[in-house]
């Protein structure tokens, strides 16, 4: 979809303002927003890119003027509504008022090491071959999906070269909506600066691309 | 003030945000969603544990150990695993060497995609909409933000992290460091450093 979460191009949000010696957290609240957050993800409540396109979903002027922790825990806040797992009462009042639903999994405090250590991998089991290889010209397609995607605005209808193969991965725009796995053939691909933006330049961008985001050019 | 303030006369000072936060923390807690203790582990993990100093750790080796540096080179996310940084945002490493000829530079346009293991969590500036939306078309500008200058015969080459690849910038070591351990040459390994947005400190 094009929310408000593809910022690839905008020019007008200012400078970047880099703090010297930046704590990892800065109001005393981040702490614990950014670990519920974490550890209801955890819960196996959702995948990560439900998770992502939950964000995506916020109303523009939300995603856009909140800080990034206050962000994220509005979008679980949403996302837990719209699952029944809390009700917006509820989360107001800080109080249960319905029983809560089954959940896959509530980590110990022992579990949570484990999980992140273990991680999540997207690769998956190849179950065809690859319609592209290393040197590749493409031209990613020109789409406009209602739905998540991971294909930039900016990087549609753009003439590329692929630079790596990187085997099959979860496809989030099936993902993100219940639809599975999907896997599908992961590339890099190497656009230039004059082709995305008209510059005259060498400088170049590499995105990792999925196969149904490609057509051979 | 919060119209339940009464009830909670400890949190009156708080801004309303850290009291919704707690808010949900409690309702969480009283569901059985997450464990409180729990948080804390999480917590400690990303304030106290998991940081930058991993990332410095895998570019000095790469740095004064040809045969690693080879490794990163083919299969970054088992040389990073051997060091023990692996796990959550960082199942698929590639790392990204500059030299002479590319500065490599990462962003993530679309969220906030990062090498967790390696770097710990963002910067907020990493994660801002100035840094997310200028990064692809105007890295220059961006860089001389953070007074970088990369040459004009030198390419730079942005990687939006869109999938789940994740990237570590292994920076060009500096002169004047031959014969250094990599405990002291992982001294010059800065975080920006490692996402492309600086270069490795000089030796004073």
């Amino acid at each position: 979809m094009n929310g408000p979460h593809d910022m690839g191009g905008f020019t007008r949000f200012g400078s970047v303002n880099a703090e010297a010696d930046e704590p990892v957290f800065h109001e005393s609240w981040e702490p614990r927003a950014f670990a519920l957050v974490l550890a209801m993800g955890m819960t196996g409540s959702w995948n990560i890119d439900e998770a992502r396109h939950a964000r995506e979903r916020l109303a523009p002027i939300i995603y856009w003027s909140s800080s990034y922790y206050e962000m994220r825990f509005y979008a679980c806040i949403m996302h837990m509504i719209e699952l029944g797992l809390v009700t917006a009462r509820e989360v107001e009042s800080g109080r249960m008022e319905v029983l809560p639903k089954p959940v896959r999994q509530v980590p110990a405090a022992a579990a949570v090491l484990k999980i992140l250590a273990s991680g999540g991998p997207s690769s998956r089991a190849a179950n065809r071959a690859p319609g592209f290889a290393a040197g590749d010209k493409i031209r990613a397609r020109n789409i406009q999906p209602e739905g998540h995607t991971r294909l930039p605005r900016y990087a549609r209808g753009r003439a590329g070269g692929i630079v790596t193969v990187h085997g099959t991965h979860v496809f989030p725009d099936s993902s993100a909506h219940g639809k599975g796995d999907d896997p599908q053939w992961l590339y890099t691909v190497r656009f230039t600066a004059r082709e995305l933006w008209g510059k005259d330049t060498n400088d170049s961008v590499c995105l990792d691309l999925w196969e149904p985001y490609l057509e051979p050019l | 003030m919060p119209h339940d303030g009464h009830d909670h006369p400890q949190n009156s000072q708080l801004p309303p945000l850290a009291l919704r936060v707690k808010a949900l923390e409690s309702l969480l807690v009283e569901k059985g969603y997450v464990d409180a203790e729990a948080l804390d582990v999480l917590i400690d993990t990303y304030e106290n544990r998991i940081g930058p100093r991993n990332g410095a750790r895998v570019v000095a080796k790469a740095w004064s150990d040809p045969a690693y540096a080879d490794w990163l080179k083919r299969d970054a996310s088992a040389a990073i695993a051997s060091l023990g940084y692996m796990g959550r945002q960082g199942e698929h490493m590639v790392a990204l060497f500059n030299t002479p000829v590319i500065h490599n530079m990462v962003v993530c346009t679309l969220c906030s995609c990062y090498p967790w293991p390696v770097l710990g969590l963002p910067p907020a500036w990493y994660k801002s909409m100035p840094y997310r939306s200028r990064t692809v078309i105007d890295p220059r500008g961006i860089l001389a933000e953070f007074g970088v200058v990369i040459p004009e015969g030198q390419e730079v080459r942005v990687w939006d992290s869109t999938a789940e690849v994740r990237y570590l910038v292994i920076p060009e070591r500096p002169a004047g460091t031959d014969g250094w351990s990599e405990e002291h040459l992982a001294g010059l390994v800065t975080r920006d450093a490692m996402i492309g947005a600086g270069l490795a400190k000089l030796p004073a």
